[in-house]
């Protein structure tokens, strides 16, 4: 088939992608808009499997219906408190493969120029594109598939290194070498210069090198990040797996790469735009880990913590008419998504207005609570966000916060030396009575008191989510 | 130990420190209890019922004195009552330590400690014991009791077959412990309320009531009652204008006003003038909580009730609580009680008078011999929610000044952006050869047309964005697949393992984005 038909296969890809990525703004149109996706990736690899230029197709399919057949796997076998793991480690695969597609567009240029006329001319698929190019064409290639593979070096290991500390394998607490950020300026450096020494050369040496440092920068850059801000790190991997796309695209000269990466690159760039709003943080300052420092002394917290057992929350829920939850990532930890749920059909059994209140950044993935409680069966259109319910809180009876800290930390606008000075969070303390499950007297992830804890109106529920809740529920028939 | 309580010896004291139920729960913090005879017999609890709870009654006060390690008293207590006092002995009870200096030096002599009730602090772990507000809880609903009594009206407005009656207006001025209560009794007795308080702050707490705040034409700032610990204090010559002549609009609208209005250590402020009380109706009633200290109205007579020249009765009782002696014992005997917990931590029977404690060193004004009053500020500051300052109100003129201002600051960026970006992408195509120019095109438009999609997508979705964006992001394999048939095996083997990565990716991808937007559902 010819080239012409392969362009149109990929228009019409690259709309329905549009429309898959546009459907999501609502949970029915979503589930039409998958099938969008799905579609849309079947046309592109089925057109470009019948386009010219690739050959062993065969092989392609098989090692298709290979990968097929893991993903589903693990697609079906995951756990939804999961989630934030599985998207971290399907990045590191698109920035591996997109470092290996670059270094297979390296090595054909060195093997196309290598070629006199007559032997270019007698070359198929992906060589006789590269072929036609001339030197400033060729000049191009060069700083594209470079972009490329420093893109997907650094998503690859970053994602790799997000995905041990969201399944707990690495230590989810900032850590640095020595040295900090000058090592990760030093690799940054030292990729340029490769890169001029690479555009001049077209050597393979510059190219392994500056791989190298961005495989460096990748694992520096994200080890030196805390748990909690683990929402703008995944979103911001999902932002460079994109680029890396579509430098890729660039290089080779797809467009659909091209528009499909830079559709995934701005998607990622805005949501880790929205979770360090919600963080009132700067991007730089997220990834350069750590709080800033304190402007002056904290707020004396006055006040002691009043503990509650699970007979006076009975009490209280059964007095009350309207009852805001607040899930935190204690609760994922917990999983206590289900008695959580349960706790909301008894309640809203006796007809009581039973919410819930999401924080943009609850959680360690954009979303994460949504989905758990979804997952539970919590019937999304009472579940709600910050903006939506912040105004409610002095309307509503009980205020019950389940593995929540610094979302729910008031410092955030009492004390303005506070480190979280600013940061919008969800006023639960001005209900009538809040009631926090947690597991101890700790502080939360940024490490700083919660007045919260001490305000009158506050009692605590120690112990582990998942297990008040149980002795809750059978407290409430 | 033992805790006693002895008969209260002031003539029209009705109220008895420990009842049978707070004995109960003093036993079960290890103590031993004993009361004399008769004491609770005018709160309605008879010796027998004491003994009931195990109890034990002895005859006179002398011996009860002198087999309590602890005595609970109510009222302050007579120089007789001090002198039986003894070395280590603790006497807890309202003890007025401003204005009674010889009890003080008298129960030091003696070495006793004492804990005066009214001294304890108002911070919120001491509510429990804070005499003074469960006091004035009862004096409010009772002063609106005292005043239906004397008023020859219906509170509530009826509609009936004899005629409509219209129903009564209460004014309260004050709206603290007592305010409230009185408040609240009002209104739910059907009384159309207002509250006045020169606190702006509890004006919500007034409205929760169901009352209605009488706001002034005042423009000064005025002092947060916080930073006094939650009193009243003494208020600028003008704005005590702008109140009385906000009053004397009132006054002849008002049936019942009740004056709750003291300011710690001081005379009570004159609030309702000769004047007011001249213009209000004839049958109208004004109950003056603050008699005690000379009254918010001059005309006010201490512990009597007088009817003025134009038909206004003016009550100024000052035995409110003790005039609802069951439920005033009742409340203060719970005071004690916890009073008594928080001195015996261990809840073994014997007291452990930490100086340490906030609240106990406050309300402790003689120990070991020594005369603690005044106690030293509170390590914790009694209130500390301090109202935001609000932000100020703009005019229209401002807002719309300031809505211009934001546009134009807008259009200038966004020209800015647009002018330094065309610039950097025309310099661009003077040097990228064409080819390049049509990807880039199609680049920046993919990028704009991201933008505008994803800003629309639910924040609950978040997730499923991302798995989504990751599945498609795999359109990678298009790049391994265009490059798996061309040259060496190096190449065939790294395409293909792309392709193999790009494959787990796509159909894991696509397949958790559907198992998760399934989970959503609708109630």
């Amino acid at each position: 088939m010819d080239y012409g038909f392969t362009i149109a296969a990929y228009v019409v890809a690259a709309v329905l992608f549009i429309l898959s990525l546009g459907g999501l703004s609502g949970q029915e149109s979503a589930k039409r808009a998958v099938w969008y996706g799905i579609v849309g990736m079947a046309l592109a690899v089925a057109a470009t499997l019948v386009g010219p230029g690739s050959g062993l197709w065969l092989l392609s399919i098989v090692l298709i219906a290979a990968g097929g057949v893991i993903g589903y796997y693990v697609a079906k076998k995951v756990q939804m408190t999961e989630m934030p793991q599985l998207v971290a480690a399907m990045h590191s695969l698109v920035g591996l493969a997109a470092v290996f597609v670059g270094f297979i567009a390296h090595i054909e240029l060195g093997r196309v120029a290598a070629m006199d006329d007559t032997a270019r001319k007698a070359l198929e698929g992906f060589a006789a594109l590269i072929a036609k190019k001339d030197a400033v064409e060729i000049n191009i290639l060069r700083v594209e598939l470079f972009l490329g593979i420093f893109i997907g070096a650094v998503t690859f290991t970053g994602s790799v290194i997000a995905y041990g500390k969201l399944a707990g394998k690495v230590t989810s607490k900032a850590e640095k070498l020595p040295g900090g950020h000058i090592l990760n300026a030093g690799a940054a450096a030292l990729s340029v210069v490769c890169l001029v020494w690479y555009f001049n050369t077209g050597g393979m040496l510059p190219l392994a090198i500056m791989t190298l440092a961005a495989l460096f920068i990748g694992y520096h850059l994200i080890m030196g990040i805390g748990g909690a801000d683990m929402p703008v790190v995944v979103s911001m991997l999902n932002s460079y797996s994109g680029w890396a796309a579509a430098a890729i695209g660039f290089s080779l000269g797809n467009d659909l790469l091209i528009v499909v990466g830079a559709l995934v690159g701005s998607s990622g760039a805005i949501l880790s735009y929205i979770m360090c709003k919600a963080m009132n943080r700067s991007f730089v300052s997220v990834i350069l880990g750590g709080f800033g420092g304190t402007a002056g002394p904290a707020m004396e917290v006055e006040g002691e913590q009043v503990a509650i057992d699970s007979d006076g929350v009975a009490q209280a829920l059964d007095d009350a008419d309207s009852i805001i939850i607040i899930p935190g990532y204690g609760m994922a930890v917990a999983q206590a998504q289900q008695s959580v749920s349960e706790l909301t059909k008894r309640l809203r059994a006796k007809g009581k207005n039973v919410r819930f209140a999401i924080h943009p950044v609850a959680g360690r993935l954009p979303g994460h609570m949504n989905v758990l409680l979804a997952e539970a069966k919590v019937p999304y259109d009472i579940v709600l966000e910050m903006d939506e319910i912040n105004e409610d809180f002095p309307e509503t009876d009980v205020a019950i916060v389940i593995g929540s800290n610094d979302i729910v930390n008031p410092a955030a606008q009492e004390d303005p030396n506070s480190p979280i000075a600013g940061m919008p969070v969800l006023e639960c303390w001005k209900a009538k009575q809040v009631f926090v499950s947690k597991r101890g007297q700790g502080t939360g992830y940024s490490g700083i008191e919660n007045p919260l804890f001490y305000k009158e109106n506050t009692r605590m529920f120690y112990g582990d989510a998942k297990k008040s809740l149980d002795e809750l529920l059978t407290k409430i028939q | 130990m033992k805790i006693g309580a002895p008969k209260e010896i002031l003539e029209g004291e009705n109220r008895v420190a420990m009842t049978p139920a707070s004995a109960k729960d003093l036993q079960k913090l290890g103590y031993e209890c004993v009361i004399e005879s008769g004491a609770g017999a005018k709160a309605g609890f008879a010796d027998a019922m004491y003994e009931a709870a195990g109890v034990e009654v002895v005859k006179t006060a002398a011996a009860l004195f002198k087999a309590a390690d602890i005595v609970a008293k109510v009222r302050i207590p007579t120089d007789a009552e001090l002198k039986r006092l003894r070395k280590d002995q603790t006497l807890i009870t309202f003890f007025n330590p401003g204005a009674n200096e010889e009890g003080l030096k008298l129960a030091a002599e003696k070495g006793a400690s004492v804990i005066a009730m009214e001294m304890v602090p108002r911070i919120s772990r001491a509510q429990k014991m804070d005499a003074l507000s469960s006091m004035a809880n009862i004096a409010g609903y009772r002063a609106v009791i005292e005043a239906g009594n004397n008023f020859g009206r219906f509170f509530t407005g009826q509609v009936t077959a004899a005629g409509k009656v219209p129903p009564a207006k209460v004014l309260i001025v004050g709206a603290g412990v007592a305010g409230l209560a009185a408040i609240g009794t009002s209104t739910s007795l059907g009384a159309i309320t207002l509250a006045f308080d020169v606190r702006p702050e509890v004006a919500e707490q007034v409205e929760s009531m169901g009352a209605e705040f009488v706001y002034l034409d005042f423009e000064e700032e005025q002092q947060d009652g916080a930073a006094t610990g939650g009193y009243a204090s003494v208020q600028s010559e003008e704005f005590r204008n702008a109140q009385l002549k906000k009053f004397r609009e009132l006054a002849p609208e008002v049936d019942i006003v009740i004056t709750t209005a003291l300011i710690p250590n001081r005379e009570a402020p004159e609030l309702w003038t000769e004047d007011m009380v001249q213009a209000m109706k004839p049958g109208s009633v004004i109950v003056d909580l603050a008699a005690e200290k000379g009254g918010n109205c001059k005309l006010t007579v201490k512990d009597e009730k007088i009817v003025t020249e134009n038909g206004v009765t003016i009550i100024g009782y000052t035995d409110f609580p003790s005039r609802m002696a069951a439920q005033a014992s009742t409340l203060y005997a719970t005071n004690i009680r916890h009073m008594m917990s928080d001195l015996t931590p261990e809840k073994d029977g014997v007291v452990n008078h930490d100086m340490e404690d906030d609240v106990i060193r406050s309300s402790t004004v003689t120990h070991q011999g020594e005369i603690t009053f005044p106690p030293p500020p509170l390590k914790v500051q009694a209130i500390a929610a301090k109202t935001q300052e609000k932000p100020k109100e703009l005019t229209p003129e401002e807002l719309k000044a300031k809505e211009a201002a934001a546009f134009k600051a807008q259009t200038k960026q966004q020209a800015i952006l647009l002018g330094v970006g065309g610039a950097l992408m025309l310099i661009a195509g003077l040097f990228a050869p064409a080819s390049f120019m049509q990807h880039f095109i199609v680049f920046v438009l993919s990028v704009f047309i991201g933008f505008q999609v994803i800003w629309n997508v639910a924040h609950s979705l978040h997730t499923p964005l991302m798995a989504v964006t990751n599945a498609i992001s795999s359109i990678i394999i298009l790049g391994a697949l265009m490059q798996i048939g061309s040259g060496s095996a190096l190449v065939i083997i790294l395409a293909a393992l792309s392709v193999f990565m790009a494959g787990i990716n796509i159909f894991g991808g696509f397949l958790v984005t559907r198992r998760m937007l399934a989970m959503f559902q609708k109630s």
